[in-house]
């Protein structure tokens, strides 16, 4: 690599041509679609914070559940109103990476807690650290 | 990938392109960062996975509920997703190429986003003073670092949203530095997303225990 | 709790003092001095003959896929030589440490050493050489100009060897981790370990997993983005295909071992309570996270070999591969599956009969795919015209040697079968059976494929067949004793021995040991006697094996810019097919090129983390706070350079290309 041609900050702006995988269109969303997200983030965020700090419903596990499915679809939400994930983003690519790395968490995640679980109940059954408050 | 090349009128097979085939800078910055996302998401899900096992060895020092206070996580649950519509924001104007509106915007996500970081360093000032520090218990250690490694994410995020106004300020919004602002927003909400999952699983499933 | 283990420092060096300089271990002093003596020959070297300006020009900032892929392959067989230094010191004290002798190593160093050979070997050796690989070849493969984010390639390669740099420092200054690879607390706490040797692997082990996970993340988005028109996903060679593989793998794991390492630093910089025995922590906890990164860690290893090793059987056999489909779902199934085999690295952890059996089943399944992919080189080599050139040679020695190996690993793959042989010898024969007989021999299967492409002409066969044979035979004889000595129920790691029945397998794998080292010096030699006679072993046509695949397209060594023209693909074997068809090479029509421009700044920003590193070894807080903003600042000064790159003119492809037309007319077509 010798020459050192003139090569300006503005000059690649090469125009896509042919090759399928160019033409992103990268989408912003609008004004709509912002506020329509945030709209919705708002009460799915404020819903479970109701339900917790007043004590909503009974019973903890289905307390858990429930805040638990808020915070499913709020992630949702912000995936296609924030992040505009679509099926089509980058050919799909985006869309597999997010899968694939979803998958990966879950086992990692619950691979961990159900491995350890067992681990506590079977090494220290009399131990405090596995009660549960 | 349909391409015109492959199949010429004549029908003669090619084997190369004539034309110069560029691949446009930044082409693959997109997914490129998104996949950089991705490997972040995992280094959070072991510190939730290290928050799962460990969130409940309190080691007989305080738990959840003597130190949650979850008027003030929603105060600042509020910030983040402000700052997430403002950046929203800053993203339309950028489209329609008004810089002063960019930086208006971008300003205004960095003040809600060094809200959060404030009200965020207030809690932990908080729980330090009243002796829950990160040593206390498995489960302070785990909570401190799941919430401090997010916090230090969005001091990134702060840090390189100052020079991104910069750079507006110096470049305009040309094609790099639009590349750049689309990357800061999804790191951005990316964070946002990862909160949604502090809030429901650090503090209110915390105050459920 | 740290602040129980006071240690003295001081604001300046922390708590780095004279006594941190081993000079009490004669084998150090003297490896030193060897290390400072060829050391300072090679810098009065390179100054006397003025190639410090050449080699920084050209090669240290270089952002070419091909000279930093050169570049993972230099550091790779320099750190090898490093690890196997590791590994026959350890040979040597198991020999001879019988009948109450102690051996010749101390347990402090000894314990030094076995860390830092299983550390090298994987991080510093394997990673460098299939990252290396993978970026000399996979753009060419897939006939682009360069990688997605050149600069990124730059930077990541000079992380990984500020780690290897960290590394190569805790030799002479102060101590390495005496903890074994994987440094399991709470022996790494800082209560058991509060010397800087585990700072050293932490910090070391961080600075080359950036480097990694964005080399990743590169070879990612290059494969997804670069292929050439026509090259669907179904139609990359095998070895682009491991690559992805290993590359997703890389993305998804690094980051577990990014994150269970900090967590361990909090443990003993700030006294946090992960995996401490009190206040909750839970040591195995640790153990299982790492485990998550460390299972997959091994496919990232394999699976590109497996992609050269297909690549070669097709290549030497003059057959398309054989079930090429089957052998990308084999792939793509091993990538998943190695998610859920991770808690068979510790078995007799106890948890439990129905957590063993669900991850030992998986761990078993994974052997189905791995068993396709020998039956589909055996049938590629099958009816083939099969020549016995060094990369043949070193596959089939794969395919036996794996075989074993795989079969000793599903035998551990049985619950109960693990808890007798569990961190015995036996086990270490496994994973060395896989490592080297399926690691190993594909870097040098590789290495002696793509040589000629990458300098234009051929390695010496005489000498590469030397160091087959010995890296073979000095396997065999190695481990083999291994497996019996877990038989008879000897545990990994130990230093001295009292049950003199087991001293004579001790000798013959000492003697393995010995014969290896032969042949890592027959392949030093092979190097040096190919350059030395590369006139006779010139390659002018682009393609010394008859390959199939679109590298051998190109001129060896290929111009800056890969392919003068974007080749256009229509079947797998793409450049089989263009030869087949009478694809003529264009003589005009070239356009100027776009290229993107050299830098220095992955250099700084790698020495900015070595320094980081450092200090934080050390506790010198001030060069740990200077360095990190030193670090932050010099990223955000890159990222004010919009200026990267530059076009090559029409008129010097022209020159280049008329350059190989000249070369090509002096050839007969084959």
């Amino acid at each position: 690599m010798s020459a050192d041609t003139h090569a300006s900050a503005t000059s690649h702006g090469h125009a896509d041509h042919g090759h399928g995988h160019h033409d992103e269109a990268h989408s912003h969303g609008s004004y709509r679609s912002y506020l329509t997200g945030f709209i919705l983030s708002v009460i799915l965020t404020a819903i479970p914070f109701w339900l917790v700090m007043e004590g909503v419903i009974e019973n903890k596990t289905v307390t858990a559940i429930v805040i638990t499915a808020f915070a499913v679809v709020q992630i949702v939400v912000h995936m296609i109103y924030f992040l505009h994930m679509t099926g089509k983003s980058e050919g799909g690519w985006s869309i597999m990476a997010l899968g694939f790395t979803l998958i990966v968490v879950v086992i990692a995640i619950s691979g961990s807690l159900w491995v350890m679980y067992h681990l506590n109940t079977n090494m220290m059954p009399t131990h405090d650290m596995s009660i549960r408050r | 990938m349909s391409n015109a090349t492959t199949a010429p009128a004549n029908g003669e097979i090619v084997f190369y392109e004539v034309d110069e085939h560029a691949h446009p800078e930044g082409h693959s910055t997109a997914l490129g960062f998104w996949i950089y996302l991705m490997s972040d998401c995992l280094i959070f899900a072991m510190l939730f996975a290290t928050f799962g096992v460990l969130g409940g060895n309190y080691a007989a020092g305080p738990a959840p509920k003597d130190l949650f206070d979850l008027e003030l996580v929603a105060l600042n649950t509020a910030m983040l997703l402000f700052s997430s519509i403002t950046y929203g924001f800053a993203m339309l104007a950028m489209e329609k190429g008004k810089i002063a509106q960019v930086q208006v915007w971008l300003g205004i996500t960095g003040l809600f986003g060094l809200a959060f970081l404030c009200i965020e360093l207030y809690e932990f000032h908080h729980m330090i003073h009243v002796g829950a520090t990160p040593q206390r218990s498995a489960f302070l250690s785990a909570f401190f670092t799941l919430v401090g490694t997010h916090g230090l994410h969005v001091t990134f995020g702060l840090i390189w949203l100052v020079t991104m106004m910069v750079q507006v300020g110096y470049r305009g919004l040309i094609p790099a530095n639009r590349r750049r602002l689309m990357c800061l927003s999804m790191f951005w909400h990316f964070l946002d997303v990862i909160w949604i999952g502090v809030f429901t699983f650090v503090y209110l499933m915390g105050m459920l225990r | 709790m740290a602040a129980s283990y006071p240690v003295e420092t001081s604001f300046l060096f922390g708590r780095l003092t004279l006594d941190a300089l081993p000079l009490n271990e004669p084998i150090v002093v003297a490896t030193f001095a060897v290390v400072a003596m060829g050391g300072l020959a090679v810098f009065g070297g390179l100054t006397y003959f003025r190639l410090w300006g050449y080699l920084w020009r050209e090669w240290f900032t270089s952002v070419d896929h091909k000279k930093i892929g050169i570049m993972y392959m230099v550091l790779g067989i320099v750190m090898l030589l490093r690890g196997f230094a590791d590994a026959i010191m350890m040979r040597l004290q198991q020999a001879l440490a019988f009948n109450g002798s102690e051996g010749y190593l101390n347990a402090h160093h000894y314990d030094q050493i076995f860390t830092a050979h299983g550390v090298i070997m994987i991080f510093f050796v394997a990673m460098p050489l299939v990252t290396g690989l993978m970026n000399y070849v996979v753009p060419l493969q897939i006939g682009a100009r360069d990688v997605s984010f050149p600069f990124l390639n730059n930077f990541s390669f000079w992380m990984t060897t500020g780690g290897a740099i960290l590394v190569m420092m805790s030799l002479f200054i102060g101590e390495f981790a005496k903890t074994g690879w994987l440094a399991y607390p709470p022996l790494s706490g800082i209560g058991y370990s509060p010397d800087p040797g585990v700072d050293y692997y932490i910090w070391a082990l961080q600075i080359a997993g950036v480097g990694t996970t964005l080399s990743g993340v590169n070879l990612i988005c290059t494969i997804i983005k670069m292929r050439a028109p026509g090259m669907s996903l179904m139609k990359m060679p095998v070895f682009t295909w491991t690559s992805l593989c290993t590359n997703v793998l890389i993305v998804a794991t690094f980051p577990v071992l990014t994150a269970v390492l900090v967590l361990l630093s909090l443990d003993r910089y700030l006294g946090m309570n992960f995996f401490t025995n009190d206040f909750g922590g839970s040591p195995m906890l640790y153990v299982n996270l790492i485990w998550i990164w460390g299972h997959p860690e091994v496919y990232i290893l394999i699976l590109p070999a497996f992609g050269v090793f297909s690549e070669v059987a097709s290549t030497f056999s003059g057959k398309r591969l054989f079930g090429y489909t089957s052998m990308v779902y084999a792939t793509v199934v091993i990538t998943i599956l190695s998610y859920l085999v991770w808690l068979h690295h510790f078995f007799t952890m106890g948890s439990g009969a129905s957590v063993n059996s669900f991850f030992g089943i998986t761990t078993m399944i994974i052997s189905i795919p791995t068993g396709a992919k020998i039956f589909n080189w055996l049938f590629t080599m099958y009816k083939g015209r099969i020549k016995f050139e060094l990369p043949m040679m070193y596959t089939v020695a794969f395919m036996i040697t794996f075989v074993i190996g795989g079969m000793t690993g599903v035998m551990l793959a049985i619950p109960p079968a693990d808890f007798v042989l569990h961190n015995s010898l036996f086990l270490i024969a496994h994973f060395h059976n896989v490592i080297i007989g399926g690691v190993v021999f594909g870097m040098f299967a590789g290495i002696a494929y793509w040589w000629p492409k990458a300098f234009g002409f051929k390695l010496d066969p005489f000498w590469g067949k030397m160091s087959f044979w010995f890296w073979v035979l000095g396997f065999y004889f190695a481990f083999m004793p291994l497996y019996v000595l877990g038989f008879m129920g000897v545990t990994r790691r130990m230093r001295v021995f009292d049950d003199p029945s087991w001293h004579i397998w001790f000798l013959i794998a000492g003697f393995g040991a010995f014969l290896i080292l032969l042949g890592i010096v027959s392949f030093l030699v092979q190097i040096g006697v190919s350059i030395l006679k590369r006139e006779q072993l010139r390659d002018e046509t682009g393609d010394p094996w008859h390959g199939r695949t679109l590298e051998w397209a190109t001129s060896s060594p290929p111009p800056a810019y890969n392919f003068a023209f974007t080749p256009v693909i229509h079947q797998i074997d793409a450049w089989w097919d263009m030869k087949k068809r009478g694809y003529v090479r264009p003589l005009e029509g070239y356009k100027s090129i776009h290229m993107p421009r050299n830098t220095g700044a992955g250099v700084i920003l790698a020495a900015c983390s070595v320094a980081l590193g450092f200090a934080l070894v050390w506790y010198m807080w001030w060069l740990a706070a200077l360095s990190f903003v030193a670090l932050v600042a010099v990223a955000i000064i890159h990222t004010f350079n919009y200026n990267r790159d530059y076009d090559i003119p029409a008129e010097e492809v022209a020159q280049t290309e008329m350059e190989r037309t000249r070369l090509l007319a002096g050839q007969v077509t084959p």
